[in-house]
């Protein structure tokens, strides 16, 4: 009975669980096609899980003998991850409009991979880890193969199966070898024998824990999979991977490290600083030679999952805000990038290279405004959002004394500067091709919204410092 | 009043260079002549005041720099010195303003050429009413901003450039050392307020100072930075290349800053420094003896000249080491007295010959003119009264000072002043010689010019005669009514504190008790001059071609200026280009781009070609990184434990 009782603290998850269950139903009872209702209606079950959320209890509670947790921490993070799935749904809709892919499944496996996600955020063992972090990489590699009759997409969906089973391997055979030096999957219980003697065997587990999970964020050099299955995947899908997934995913690296690994953080911290570098490294050098704008995004993103991570390393309450206020801009910034490369059709037709921006400021001036405005912000021109964000993590950094670290970060930003900026210069400087079709409706509403969160954060950034302070302070007690 | 007298011609050249699509060109001229004027009457009201009442005044503006010790403010200061200055200035460039109306006539750009005028007329005010080094050094560098834009206001032309830009880099040679002397002043004194520096002087008298590694004189050593300062500025030998270039520029800009008021500014500066001079006989040596050889080697060079700007160019240079050998024997108040006449016959005769060359359609060379006088007996007129004055003949007004200043020079009965006295008495038969010379192949004999320019030569419009005419009134009475005043008996009364020598050493006083010899010499060897010049060019005009012949070397070596452009172009200016090249492609080009910007550049785009090669797109490739990922950290990791 007193499962029962405390369910409430679960009640985001399962109702998102039951949602999924219902709208397949639906979808798979209706005659005619569904994929825009469902969609719509997954929307909606997003938004609601999103106020059950923010409704549930704000302290902390533990729930399914200890398995799973939900805390301040676990509310902004899962805020975040909803936000990101709604609005990367809400982008694929038109685009499943666009492209006429009768499939109402899509929204149902974005529910159950964002499922996955808030059971990452919130768990409380190594079992229920593994258990979110497949329930979403399940539905991801669904995903990735969604059109699964263009030999990229299934090509992706393939790739990103079998890397992902190889870092799930990993995951698995780090978590035996911590079970097996501690004899416990339990968080709680974990903390408490690691605080008094851990053994060499728990860090070489640690490791590769660690490896496994920098798959899931893309960091370097685990980053391979994120160009090709970015490239290869539908668009909307890529938008999905890009944002929502690297929430959840740093969420629960954070929660891991700072959580049982606490007293460990001599041994993890020169691990995570290394993928740290080498993913900036990465997310700057590898983007100069691109000419697809979503292999260019995706590395992006593995730059910015190194930057986040530089908030992980400082290992202190300010590299923690640090982290997690750039991931929340990181969804906006990202979300709007998305929101433009999907408007990216000429005559019907989708395209995805970046020489198909050229002029784009002659043909669509506010498309093009608004991923300057995204460009700049990702390449951390103030008094832009991605500015602050980089900010943040570096002053964590400076503060901790770890200046390499900043060093390197500012160095490679300057270097990413250099391919964001390219974009805008075709966009502004190069003879206009085709014009693009009119955007979808949705896709302009996102637009907007997002420039103007980009633009304009600097007004008002208290409020998501301020959050983020308080998530961050959940971890670290005392 | 006194604000006003050095604010309104900054007022006009802003209004005249920003607005001058409004105002134009008649609107132009009108601002900034009538603010020049209005500037010189009340210069004349503050000459009255300061210089013939006595009554010296001193206005803060503002607070400039406050920098710990270091006390810098605007102000305005007016001592008869300054006095002096601000009427020889803004009287002479009202003048040359007005006579731009005609000259400029029919130039594209009036209005630029006019603001440049009144800014540089402003720069020169605030040169002459500092009261701290500073502020000089500010109204220094702007008359030399003012007149390197002046020379090169003909832009197109690439001798023009070419000669703004050596004016501009020999003075750099110069404000090199004045800065530096100025550092040597803050050094030793702690202020550059003149008041404090002069009052502080008498107990420096015995510093020393370690310079380049040798105890030195400290006085000394300032005094001959500062002067550094003003060979460049007034083109004393060494540093005097770039005034007959200057001549590139417009004729009233010969007249107002080559000639009248710019090149005077070292001659003012040092008298400015006087009280600091008095108690460093050396450096005044050494100003004697630069002073005398320049008076010497510009008036052999002037012998020879045939541009008809450039022979008064180097006449210019002369006369400038007249005044600068007049310091250098302490007769300080005669080297002012002859910056004054010289201001305004100099401006005089650079004016006529702009209205030569204006009659005679843009004929500089005095070999193309000839038998012009009667076509226009003005300037003829105006011409005689300048190279009279010049020559010094009695009762013009060079004849007052500069024969004061060579009776200084013998009266001080030192060795650099008997050289002095020497060389400036040959310098003035040379003076004599090349004015007539002038004189004559440019109005007398038969005319050389085509007939197409002969008959085009008409008198030049009123606009041009009356500045003329006022500064021949100049030329003709400057002398006669400052005598008195300057180096005369009411001399202590008029000068106050402005200029001070010791007692000892005053050769003004024992200047008027030369033996008669000495006062007559510089005029018998005026006419002298005179009279060969006539015999040479007029009565016997074959034999300046057969001496030329008979002493080749030694014409050719005056021709060409003792060769120092010559050897300044083979010792400074090619290493310079050839180091400068070395550096841009060696340093910068191979050094700083190669390994900088380009060379990190091209590695930023070598890395991006392995990292995107490394994205081979087999499944096999990406499995073996991860694995060795891990391989790497586990090992880093276990070693580092261990380690």
């Amino acid at each position: 009975m007193t499962v029962i009782a405390n369910l409430g603290a679960a009640a985001p998850e399962l109702f998102l669980a039951g949602a999924g269950i219902v709208l397949l139903m639906f979808g798979v009872f209706r005659k005619s096609d569904a994929t825009a209702q469902v969609g719509w209606l997954a929307v909606a079950a997003l938004v609601a899980a999103a106020g059950l959320v923010l409704t549930g209890s704000k302290g902390s509670a533990t729930l399914f003998n200890g398995l799973f947790v939900t805390d301040g921490f676990a509310v902004f993070t899962k805020l975040a991850t909803l936000g990101a799935s709604a609005l990367t749904l809400i982008l694929s809709l038109s685009w499943l409009a666009q492209e006429q892919v009768k499939k109402f499944e899509y929204a149902i496996l974005i529910i159950f991979a964002t499922l996955g996600m808030l059971m990452m955020i919130s768990a409380n063992n190594l079992m229920s880890l593994y258990l979110g972090l497949e329930l979403q990489g399940l539905a991801a590699y669904v995903l990735a193969a969604f059109k699964r009759d263009t030999l990229k997409s299934t090509e992706s969906g393939l790739k990103y199966f079998i890397l992902g089973s190889v870092a799930s391997g990993l995951l698995l055979y780090g978590m035996s070898l911590v079970y097996g030096f501690t004899g416990t999957t339990s968080f709680d219980k974990l903390a408490e024998v690691l605080s008094h003697h851990p053994s060499t065997g728990v860090m070489v587990g640690l490791v590769f824990m660690l490896s496994g999970m920098a798959f899931k964020v893309s960091a370097a050099p685990f980053h391979m999979w994120t160009p090709d299955v970015y490239e290869g995947a539908p668009t909307p899908v890529t938008a999905f991977f890009a944002i929502a997934p690297k929430v959840a995913a740093i969420a629960l690296f954070i929660r891991l490290l700072a959580g049982p690994f606490a007293d460990l953080v001599g041994a993890w911290q020169q691990v995570v600083w290394l993928i740290s570098i080498l993913s900036m490294a990465i997310g700057a050098f590898g983007a100069i030679n691109q000419t697809n704008i979503k292999r260019l995004l995706a590395y992006s993103s593995i730059g910015h999952m190194g930057y986040v991570l530089v908030g992980l390393t400082v290992a202190s309450p300010e590299g923690v805000r640090g982290a997690l206020v750039y991931l929340a801009l990181y969804v906006f910034m990202n979300v709007g990038a998305f929101a433009v490369v999907l408007s990216m059709r000429q005559k019907g037709r989708a395209v995805e290279s970046i020489s198909d921006l050229s002029g784009l400021s002659r043909t669509s001036p506010g498309l093009a405004a608004a991923l300057t405005i995204f460009m700049f912000s990702m390449a951390g021109i103030p008094p832009l959002a991605g500015f602050f964000s980089k900010l943040y993590v570096f002053m964590a950094a400076v503060k901790a004394g770890m200046f390499g670290l900043a060093i390197i970060g500012v160095l490679t930003s300057v270097v990413s500067a250099f391919y964001y900026i390219r974009v805008i210069k075709i966009m502004y400087f190069d003879e206009p091709v085709d014009s693009f079709d009119r955007p979808a409706t949705a896709n302009t509403v996102i637009l907007w919204g997002t420039s103007a969160v980009t633009l304009l954060f600097w007004l008002w950034p208290a409020a998501l410092i301020n959050s983020a302070q308080t998530a961050a302070q959940v971890l670290f007690p005392g | 009043m006194y604000v006003a007298a050095i604010f309104l011609p900054l007022l006009a050249a802003m209004i005249a260079g920003f607005f001058r699509h409004i105002l134009g060109d008649r609107g132009a001229q009108l601002v900034t002549t009538g603010s020049v004027m209005a500037s010189a009457a009340m210069s004349i009201m503050i000459f009255i005041e300061v210089g013939l009442n006595g009554q010296p005044q001193s206005i803060q503006l503002f607070k400039w720099i406050s920098s710990g010790d270091l006390q810098v403010s605007w102000s305005v200061h007016v001592d008869t010195l300054t006095a002096v200055m601000l009427v020889v200035v803004t009287s002479v460039s009202s003048m040359v303003h007005l006579y731009s109306w005609g000259y400029m006539h029919h130039d594209k750009s009036v209005p630029r050429f006019m603001a440049y005028l009144s800014l540089f007329t402003f720069m020169m005010l605030m040169l002459v009413t500092a009261d701290n080094l500073v502020q000089l050094f500010f109204g220094w560098e702007g008359v030399g901003l003012a007149s390197y834009l002046l020379i090169g206001f003909w832009y197109e032309k690439p001798s023009a450039n070419a000669a703004a830009i050596k004016a501009f880099v020999v003075n750099r040679v110069g404000d090199f050392g004045f800065a530096l002397g100025i550092f040597g002043v803050y050094f030793l004194f702690g202020s550059v307020e003149f008041k404090d520096i002069f009052a502080a002087v008498p107990e420096y008298a015995d510093a020393t100072v370690t310079f380049f590694g040798i105890q030195a004189h400290a006085l000394t050593i300032i005094g001959l930075l500062l002067f550094v300062g003003a060979m460049g500025k007034s083109a004393q030998l060494g540093l005097h290349t770039w005034l007959p270039d200057a001549m590139e520029g417009p004729t009233p800009v010969s007249a107002l800053i080559h000639a009248a008021t710019m090149v005077t500014a070292g001659v003012f500066m040092v008298s400015r420094m006087s009280p600091l001079y008095e108690y460093a006989p050396d450096a005044l040596a050494v100003i004697a003896v630069v002073g005398a050889t320049t008076a010497f080697f510009a008036a052999t060079v002037g012998c020879t000249q045939n541009d008809i700007k450039r022979v008064i160019a180097y006449s210019t240079c002369s006369q400038l080491g007249y005044m600068f050998f007049a310091i250098g024997v302490h007769a300080y108040q005669a080297a002012v007295f002859h910056l004054m006449t010289h201001a305004f016959f100099k401006a005089l005769l650079f004016l006529g010959a702009g209205s030569v060359i204006h009659a005679m359609s843009d004929e500089q060379d005095i070999r193309k003119m000839g038998g012009i006088w009667k076509h226009i007996p003005v300037t003829y007129a105006m011409m005689w009264v300048g190279s009279l004055a010049l020559a010094g003949i009695p009762f013009f007004a060079g004849y007052y000072s500069k024969d004061m200043i060579l009776e200084a020079a013998y009266a001080s009965h030192s060795g650099p002043g008997m050289y002095a006295f020497v060389l400036g008495i040959a310098a003035a038969g040379m003076t004599a010689f090349y004015s007539w010379r002038l004189l004559i192949m440019t109005f007398h004999g038969k005319p050389r010019a085509n007939e197409h320019v002969m008959g085009h030569i008409h008198e030049s419009p009123p606009v041009m005669l009356v500045p003329l005419l006022v500064l021949a009134v100049g030329a003709l009475f400057s002398g006669y009514v400052g005598y008195d005043l300057f180096v005369g008996e009411g001399r202590e009364a008029f000068w106050g504190e402005a200029i001070k020598v010791l007692d000892a050493t005053d050769s003004v006083a024992h200047a008027h008790h030369v033996p008669s010899w000495v006062k007559l010499l510089p005029l018998y060897m005026s006419v002298g001059g005179i009279a060969l010049a006539y015999v040479l060019y007029l009565f016997a005009p074959g034999i300046p071609g057969v001496i030329a012949r008979v002493f080749r070397p030694v014409y050719l070596f005056l021709l060409n200026k003792w060769y120092f452009d010559e050897l300044y172009d083979r010792i400074f200016v090619r290493p310079a280009f050839v180091l400068g090249r070395h550096f841009w492609k060696g340093g910068d080009g191979a050094l700083i781009d190669g390994v900088g910007p380009d060379g990190i550049a091209a590695a930023t785009r070598d890395i991006a070609r392995r990292v995107s090669r490394a994205q081979s797109g087999y499944l096999y490739h990406y499995t073996f990184a991860m694995i060795l990922g891990v391989a790497v950290f586990v090992t880093w990791f276990l070693m580092s434990k261990a380690g």
